[in-house]
């Protein structure tokens, strides 16, 4: 019996787990985090979440649950906005990227964030891609070429664009900007990418694009993805945080999520049912 | 926690009706392979070869069932993408339909052995076993039924705990049955006869306890297949007091 061919712990880890069978290592760690628009409104209560290294997070949840705010704050979105304040920590690698000494461009470069709408530059493709190595004063060519071409394949656009580099990048289809965008975070090599709602205003074929290259890209980043598509978040992620009123309700492996989930607000929520 | 109501509040009425009709049609599938195991159970004891050819064709309508509700189910999976408790309904549907449709193919066996009964004579047990067992494996095949029902947990453990009595039995009446053998050769053919129908229905006792184990993975999220009923009873017991 131990000799058996068939490796049922495998198998039952399933088809997301079973490439790398070490336990996960924690990216970013959010301990008892609060986020307060103004003195009365509070977005986020009290969130402890552990995200993984090299795995797709998911964070689900209705409108105004707070799955946003959450993303934002971990790469100081929240920042900019007038009256805006946190409590609570979030470690990247185990330092709080709230600490006073952290340069938040720098931090920014390390967390990659990527928009509902695709935001090109009006520049052309090349220039899009070479943009953050260029403000980081890198303007050697074979350098550049280097790594448009690296995040262009990285990004799955490569083959659709190498003929057309230096055209605007305002010209491709919707599908090509997003992974364009993507193709522009990843060239600084960050180490976490945030996505949020990255696919939900381009067609299904960009969408299920989008959704293969998150599934390439993990082997290299932490990804942390908000989306409103359950359905996408059961296909594209590994672990999935479902929050409702600025709490996180549920945390646990996406299967156990979308088969068995603890909680009824969860179940209901997944399952198309009234609060 | 999974409830009897609950397939009636999807935000999608349709979704709802959608649920609420394949878990019916397998409820329908249900009550009917019950009749046919009640049926074929009394042709043998009456040696009635008339209703027993009946059955044997009645079985052409539970086979038609596995294959309507198996396409219902594939149907929901494929436009509705269904998660968590609903998820574990359909799949769980198109299991217990795999179960019914074999409870159904056992039935039609008993029905033929009612036939050669009524050619070859009777074995000379009066078949006090196939009463017994009959009625105890039918028992189980409506407790597992509604446990489906209800969601009965309760009801669906205590199902799975009774097919080993039903095993018991069987091999209990399989040694009594190989004594008329011995001692009357004449006898052979009859209580081979008979020792098929009983297989049959030591058979359909199994299948009754695969749909209690369903019923289990459907209300609690439970995988209870393959492990002792001590086992089973302890984790249910701990997935309860974890609810």
């Amino acid at each position: 019996m131990q000799n058996h061919a068939i490796d049922i712990q495998a198998l039952r880890r399933g088809p997301l787990q079973d490439e790398d069978a070490a336990p996960p290592v924690t990216s970013l760690a959010v301990n008892q985090l609060s986020l307060f628009y103004n003195q009365d409104a509070q977005a986020l209560y009290d969130i402890n979440l552990e995200i993984p290294k090299q795995r797709v997070t998911a964070f689900i949840g209705p409108s105004g649950c707070g799955k946003s705010s959450l993303l934002r704050c971990i790469n100081r979105m929240n920042d900019l906005v007038d009256g805006c304040r946190v409590r609570g920590q979030i470690l990247l690698d185990g330092e709080d990227i709230y600490d006073r000494r952290v340069d938040v461009a720098n931090l920014r470069r390390r967390i990659g964030m990527v928009f509902q709408k695709p935001n090109p530059f009006p520049k052309s493709v090349y220039e899009n891609v070479a943009y953050g190595l260029r403000i980081q004063g890198i303007n050697k060519k074979r350098i550049l070429d280097e790594v448009v071409e690296k995040s262009l394949r990285a990004a799955a656009l490569w083959e659709e664009v190498k003929d057309r580099l230096h055209e605007s990048a305002l010209g491709m289809s919707g599908g090509q900007q997003q992974r364009l965008v993507i193709a522009r975070t990843i060239a600084v090599e960050p180490e976490v990418l945030l996505l949020d709602e990255p696919a939900s205003a381009l067609d299904p074929i960009s969408t299920l694009k989008i959704e293969e290259l998150i599934y390439e890209l993990k082997s290299r980043y932490t990804i942390v993805i908000v989306t409103h598509n359950m359905q996408q978040a059961a296909r594209v992620s590994d672990m999935t945080a479902f929050m409702y009123m600025g709490k996180l309700v549920e945390f646990d492996s996406t299967d156990a999520i979308f088969t068995n989930p603890a909680q009824k607000q969860t179940e209901d929520y997944i399952t198309g049912r009234y609060g | 926690m999974l409830q009897q109501d609950s397939y009636k509040q999807h935000i999608s009425a349709q979704f709802n009706a959608e649920l609420e009709a394949v878990k019916n049609h397998l409820l329908e599938m249900g009550g009917l392979v019950e009749q046919q195991i009640g049926r074929a159970v009394e042709a043998l004891l009456a040696r009635d070869s008339g209703d027993a050819e009946q059955i044997i064709e009645d079985d052409q309508q539970v086979n038609q069932l596995e294959v309507s509700i198996d396409e219902e189910c594939s149907r929901i999976l494929a436009r509705r993408q269904p998660a968590a408790s609903d998820l574990r309904l359909v799949f769980a549907i198109a299991k217990v339909t795999t179960d019914l449709e074999r409870i159904g193919d056992e039935a039609a066996k008993i029905a033929r052995q009612a036939v050669r009964a009524s050619e070859e004579g009777v074995s000379p047990s009066n078949f006090v076993e196939i009463r017994h067992i009959g009625n105890h494996v039918a028992s189980m095949l409506r407790k597992s039924l509604d446990a489906f029902a209800r969601l009965d947990v309760d009801m669906a453990v205590e199902t799975i705990v009774q097919d080993g009595s039903v095993d018991t039995e069987y091999a209990s009446a399989m040694r009594s049955l190989v004594t008329f053998m011995m001692e009357d050769p004449r006898t052979i053919g009859p209580v081979l006869n008979e020792m098929w129908a009983l297989r049959s229905l030591e058979r359909v006792g199994d299948h009754a306890s695969n749909i209690s184990e369903h019923v289990v993975y459907l209300v609690r999220g439970l995988d209870v297949r393959h492990i002792e009923p001590d086992e089973l009873v302890a984790q249910v017991e701990e997935a309860e007091r974890g609810a």
